[in-house]
């Protein structure tokens, strides 16, 4: 069976890898989207804090020999501990300053937290292995599922709304979106804007360490995992409209499947479709799909 | 000075005019550069000079329009192929090279400028960085970049068909007569009237544009004259290594251009200079450490941003009460 002369086995095999990579770019873009509201800069560390979450689990597995469940819980923990130490001693002095240096701040430690596990890994991947549970796939009839690739896409799927729905719909999320506004207003009315502030950068740390996680098994976990992979993400953010939480979501994985079609019906532009969509974008609404034009 | 640090670059007082320690500091340069080649390894040198007029290009957009582009080393790296194409494929002799890989530089500075100049502050670090990788797989995958192997053994050929360029010393001369040309340029430029609209326009943009002034194409004009000038570095570094590969136009090169001029000063008209020859000396004597290399310049960008955010010459002006 083919469809535009294409067959649909490999069609429906490239949506799949669409889905995945979609998956990690909503992830990732989620997180860069929350910190970028509350705290206005660009977390160029978010790629080296993926990373670093795939060697979360790593570490947990061959070191404490906690497999691949519990790093899904301890391993963005961890990390967004990390983050939040790195938010008290150095991007607070910056919230003064231009947000450039925020920018600046958080490449220099993206740039020294991928040279030192770099040193010590080298640049070639180390191997994380599948939980039991999810190995082996189904056959769909027209195409075969692994499990593991069904679950990530279900499973960040249902974070993203999770934090979807705290944001927009509970009162903690309210107390978010109205400092996001005026956060000396909220100050005012006794809500502590800066500890709200830290937990938040944490908080999308951890997304970027869960999104690690989740990537261990699929792709190797490697230094260099998160470099190129935050540029795309950060087209990802432009093209959805910073700030955005549902815009992220849907162009993560609304990017993931074109980039994944374009696989398909003309691979050689594959690695640059979304940089021409982003293009495109600005120049129709240069406030992203889902932003609101300052 | 409380707001001193409020807009990146935004360093120091507004400089009118050339005033003495500028004309002090130009002979101190120049002499230095003079005589450096019989110390120092020209070929060093040369690669110093070219990243130091990559970073002053740089330093023009983000020094004086207050625009951080993180998609910089794009115009450098286009340059290089072009001129590398030009001197290599068509026969071109160094001076036409160069100018092929300028102009290619230009002309996408056009198109990039053109889409970017819209969106301010991280918007516009993220989009010229997401259009800067978009060019470097573009060139991974053209033809005529050779991909993972570049263009290698470009001819230096012979100057004006009179200055054989194959002697070490004779090119150096020359790159060292280019970088003096680009930095006097970019200085002219600065000190102009319409540099002055451009640091307007970086104080208080609404205030220009109630003023008359149309921001956008200035700040259009400088985008474009910034990615001229860093692609006539990136074309005379071609020619000097005779070679043109991927790394120039990969965004790690366009960090290296943003901790050079961050060290040296934003906003300073010695800064870049300064900042390039600190960080091309230090990558000399730290590259056979590997993956420290990236590691110390992280510590540098982290140290320069939390205690140091004029930079080397940026505190020394301040030390001297002096602009430089």
């Amino acid at each position: 069976m083919t469809i535009f002369g294409v067959p649909t086995q490999a069609l429906f095999g490239q949506l799949l890898i669409g889905l995945i990579n979609g998956a990690f770019y909503a992830l990732l873009s989620l997180g860069l989207s929350v910190i970028f509201g509350l705290l206005n800069i660009i977390n160029f560390t978010h790629g080296a804090q993926y990373m670093m979450g795939a060697f979360a689990a790593y570490f947990l597995l061959n070191w404490a020999g906690l497999g691949y469940w519990w790093a899904l819980l301890v391993a963005p923990i961890a990390v967004a501990i990390t983050g939040i130490v790195l938010e008290r001693l150095t991007l607070k002095r910056l919230y003064q300053l231009d947000h450039l240096y925020g920018l600046l701040l958080t490449f220099g430690f993206a740039l020294i937290i991928q040279g030192l596990f770099r040193h010590q890994y080298g640049s070639s991947g180390l191997p994380y292995a599948m939980p039991a549970e999810l190995a082996g796939g189904r056959n769909l009839g027209f195409m075969f599922l692994p499990n593991y690739r069904a679950w990530v896409i279900v499973f960040s799927l249902a974070v993203c709304l999770t934090t979807w729905y705290v944001i927009e719909r509970t009162r903690l999320g309210s107390y978010l979106r109205a400092a996001t506004e005026n956060p000396a207003l909220v100050q005012a009315f006794g809500i502590n804007v800066p500890r709200m502030i830290t937990l938040t950068y944490g908080f999308g740390v951890g997304l970027a360490a869960l999104a690690g996680v989740l990537a261990a098994p699929i792709y190797q976990v490697n230094p260099l995992m998160g470099a190129d992979l935050i540029i795309v993400v950060f087209a990802v953010v432009v093209i959805g409209g910073l700030g955005s939480i549902m815009g992220s979501i849907v162009t993560g994985f609304g990017l993931g499947v074109v980039e994944g079609f374009t696989k398909v019906f003309y691979p050689e532009a594959s690695n640059t479709v979304i940089f021409v969509i982003m293009a495109v974008v600005l120049l129709l609404r240069p406030a992203g799909l889902f932003g609101r034009a300052s | 000075m409380a707001t001193t640090d409020r807009y990146v670059g935004a360093t120091l007082p507004a400089v009118t005019g050339v005033s003495p320690p500028h004309v002090v500091a130009f002979l101190i340069m120049t002499t230095a550069l003079v005589a450096a080649p019989f110390f120092v390894y020209p070929v060093f040198l040369m690669k110093a000079l070219c990243f130091a007029l990559f970073a002053c290009a740089f330093n023009l957009l983000i020094g004086y329009v207050g625009l951080l582009s993180f998609g910089h080393a794009v115009f450098l790296g286009a340059a290089g192929y072009g001129a590398a194409h030009s001197a290599k494929v068509w026969g071109f002799p160094p001076e036409l090279a160069i100018l092929f890989g300028t102009a290619a530089a230009a002309v996408l500075g056009v198109v990039i400028g053109a889409l970017a100049i819209r969106s301010k502050g991280i918007y516009f670090a993220n989009i010229t960085l997401a259009f800067a990788q978009m060019v470097y797989f573009f060139s991974l995958q053209a033809a005529f970049t050779g991909g993972e192997d570049g263009i290698q053994s470009v001819p230096r050929g012979t100057l004006l068909g009179v200055v054989d360029l194959k002697d070490t010393l004779t090119l150096y001369f020359v790159v060292l007569a280019i970088f003096l040309v680009g930095f006097l340029l970019i200085f002219r430029a600065i000190h102009s009237p319409f540099g002055q609209v451009l640091k307007a326009i970086r104080e208080n943009e609404p205030r220009a544009v109630s003023l008359g002034y149309r921001a956008e194409q200035y700040k259009l004009l400088a985008f474009v004259l910034s990615a001229t000038f860093a692609g006539l570095a990136g074309a005379t570094k071609a020619l000097v290594f005779q070679l043109a590969s991927l790394t120039d136009v990969h965004w790690t090169m366009s960090g290296e251009v943003v901790l050079m001029t961050l060290l040296g000063g934003l906003g300073t008209v010695f800064g870049p200079v300064v900042g390039a020859f600190i960080v091309v000396t230090l990558e000399n004597y730290l590259a056979q450490l590997g993956a420290w290399v990236t590691v110390v310049q992280g510590v540098i960008f982290v140290v320069c941003v939390l205690t140091f955010r004029r930079g080397v010459v940026g505190e020394l002006g301040n030390l001297l009460r002096k602009s430089l």
